[in-house]
């Protein structure tokens, strides 16, 4: 079976201030391939600077890679820009949720015209349809009608991201790229959201991209995962093997800087540059 | 005060300790309304101890911070007492506060960036606290204090500005700003929630060096509990502007009593492990929206009618102080599930 979507030698280089001739060359990713099957999910794991957001930007179709290719439902991207026709199936196919729903979600929106502008732009259904599809994304993130002419100012840091979900739910996509999307959660909201999206996955048999920094957060949604670190993919295989036998390097160093019972914090033998 | 104080460690004479929080309460205006942030939170701190203050958002963890250093917003309302070595901050003149604040208390925040002035280079903004000194003292204490902070090339850190260097490194210096002029108390706001794992190890490494090596007692706030066990003595977990519950960091993990902090501690997804996670219904509540009973009740599994009427008041039970009417009878069930966690 092909993968539902596949990236093969994944390059994005950024022009940046600096050098002999004003600019320099950043590489963001490079020679990141990986592939997920349909109703899978995948990590991608690492610290600032390890171009995991930026991998989920390429494949979310906000930026088109320096090189490289990347395939969903084993159809080439065309390299941007899109058509207004061509981004709107894009859209129908990938979503993205971000770390913050107060800058994500339009703040003076309530839920309800939020999601009906999804499903107005999307799908020719009248009005009580989209009606009965409002109710139904709201009862499958967990939150009610009473919430519908809310906005996103009233209503806690969960429901928060528990309407991004169901924004990015509206259009019907296969994958959901969640880039850092319960890191800003406190510790008992967080456990919610996780277990919500758990459900989602098997209920709707949805796709994920998930991008994080916390390796707690990656065993719980991910079978597999791949370990970034400057750009490049240094270790890559099912979560449940890289996090209990990890055999790069700066796979141990990571896990080996997570608190936990009886851990003391340690300093590095070496530092890397900019540290 | 009758109800133990939570932080005193077991067989020490009373007296004044370091620091003594004696039933502070605060309240602050927003949208037009005075609204109660902290309700009644006591605790002291001995000389060269570490206390974590761990907390959701809205649990006042911060507020109760900024209230040892009487930095809260003008027009604050301030009830009880915030004693350092006896002697009370908030009736301090103008003259012993900045003394206060720039010698004996140092303060790193969550955020490096918006606490620097980003025209002054690294050398200005840490000899700030000592500008009295000669400029030949100052440089050495500041290239004194890079070095203890593991920060090489200390001569040419000091021409350098805030925005060239990494937050890890920043963060690195405010720790150095912090200690320079000799503090007996380090207020530590979320002082690495926003660095890379492998960097909050480093940074909490070189704060827990320069604590031992100076015998200066900490505040550590934070919302991570795993994270101030591993670096404190004592735990303070703070809900709703109270403190529900104290303990020794090092067995806070299998004793925790109450529910809240057991909540907490089986909400926190493990690298190890997979499971369906425990959540805490609903969300964290502030102060102002507590009712009369216990703060927690509206939340816990376990509450009954008694929970919603009246406020449970602190009470020991072996090394804890725990505010829960159901402590004794629930100790069992909240140890069964923190060993399956």
């Amino acid at each position: 079976m092909p993968a539902l979507l596949e990236a093969e030698n994944l390059r994005k280089v950024y022009q940046v201030p600096g050098g002999k001739r004003g600019t320099t060359d950043l590489v963001a990713v490079d020679r990141l391939s990986f592939q997920v099957q349909a109703g899978a999910s995948l990590a991608i794991v690492g610290e600032s600077g390890s171009g995991k957001t930026t991998t989920a930007r390429l494949i979310a179709g906000l930026e088109s890679p320096t090189s490289g290719v990347i395939r969903v439902d084993a159809q080439a991207r065309k390299p941007l820009p899109w058509s207004r026709g061509e981004r709107a199936r894009h859209a129908r196919q990938v979503q993205m949720v971000y770390q913050d729903p107060f800058t994500s979600l339009d703040r003076s929106q309530t839920i309800q015209a939020c999601l009906d502008e999804v499903l107005r732009y999307h799908f020719s259904q009248d009005r009580e349809g989209r009606s009965r599809r409002i109710s139904e994304l709201l009862s499958q993130c967990g939150l009610d009608d009473r919430h519908r002419h809310r906005r996103p100012r009233s209503l806690s840091g969960g429901e928060r991201q528990r309407a991004a979900i169901a924004r990015a739910l509206a259009a019907g996509p296969q994958v959901l790229i969640l880039d850092e999307a319960v890191s800003a959660l406190d510790v008992s909201i967080q456990a919610q959201i996780l277990n919500l999206l758990a459900s989602l996955r098997s209920a709707l048999g949805l796709t994920y991209v998930f991008i994080s920094h916390d390796l707690g957060v990656v065993r719980q949604v991910s079978d597999e995962c791949i370990v970034m670190h400057r750009g490049t993919a240094v270790e890559s295989g099912a979560t449940e093997t890289i996090l209990t036998a990890p055999k790069a390097d700066y796979t141990r160093q990571l896990l080996d800087a997570i608190p936990r019972p009886g851990w003391a914090p340690k300093r590095r033998a070496t530092h890397p540059a900019g540290l | 005060m009758n109800t133990p104080a939570p932080g005193r460690p077991h067989g020490t004479a009373p007296g004044p300790q370091l620091l003594d929080l004696g039933g502070l309460r605060v309240e602050l205006k927003t949208g037009g309304r005075w609204r109660t942030v902290i309700q009644g939170v006591s605790l002291s701190l001995g000389a060269a101890q570490a206390v974590g203050i761990v907390g959701e958002s809205g649990s006042g963890k911060s507020v109760t911070a900024r209230s040892i250093a009487r930095l809260l917003p003008r027009g604050a309302r301030v009830g009880g007492d915030v004693r350092f070595d006896g002697e009370p901050v908030w009736a301090m003149n103008a003259a012993r506060l900045r003394r206060f604040r720039a010698r004996d208390l140092g303060i790193i925040y969550q955020d490096p960036r918006a606490h620097v002035n980003e025209m002054h280079t690294i050398g200005d903004f840490l000899t700030e606290g000592i500008r009295d000194h000669p400029p030949r003292e100052r440089r050495e204490r500041a290239i004194a204090a890079l070095q203890a902070t593991g920060i090489p090339d200390a001569d040419r850190r000091l021409k350098q500005y805030p925005h060239q260097l990494s937050g890890g490194l920043l963060q690195r210096v405010m720790i150095a700003a912090a200690i320079l002029p000799g503090p007996r108390l380090l207020l530590a706001d979320e002082p690495t929630t926003a660095l890379d794992v492998t960097t909050q190890s480093e940074v909490m490494a070189i704060l827990a060096e320069q604590r031992h090596a100076r015998q200066l007692a900490m505040i550590f706030i934070t919302h991570d509990l795993d994270l101030a066990a591993a670096v404190t003595d004592t735990i303070a977990v703070m809900y709703a502007g109270t403190i529900v519950e104290t303990g020794p960091s090092a067995t806070m993990h299998e004793r925790a009593l109450h529910p809240y902090t057991a909540g907490l501690l089986a909400a926190r997804p493990q690298p190890t492990r997979v499971a369906s996670l425990y959540t805490i219904p609903g969300r964290p509540i502030a102060a102002y929206e507590s009712g009369p009973g216990c703060v927690f009740a509206s939340r816990c599994a376990h509450a009954q009618q008694r929970c919603l009427e009246t406020r449970p008041k602190p009470r020991q039970l072996g090394d804890h102080v725990v505010s829960c009417h159901r402590a004794e009878e629930l100790q069992h069930i909240l140890h069964q599930a923190l060993e399956r966690a």
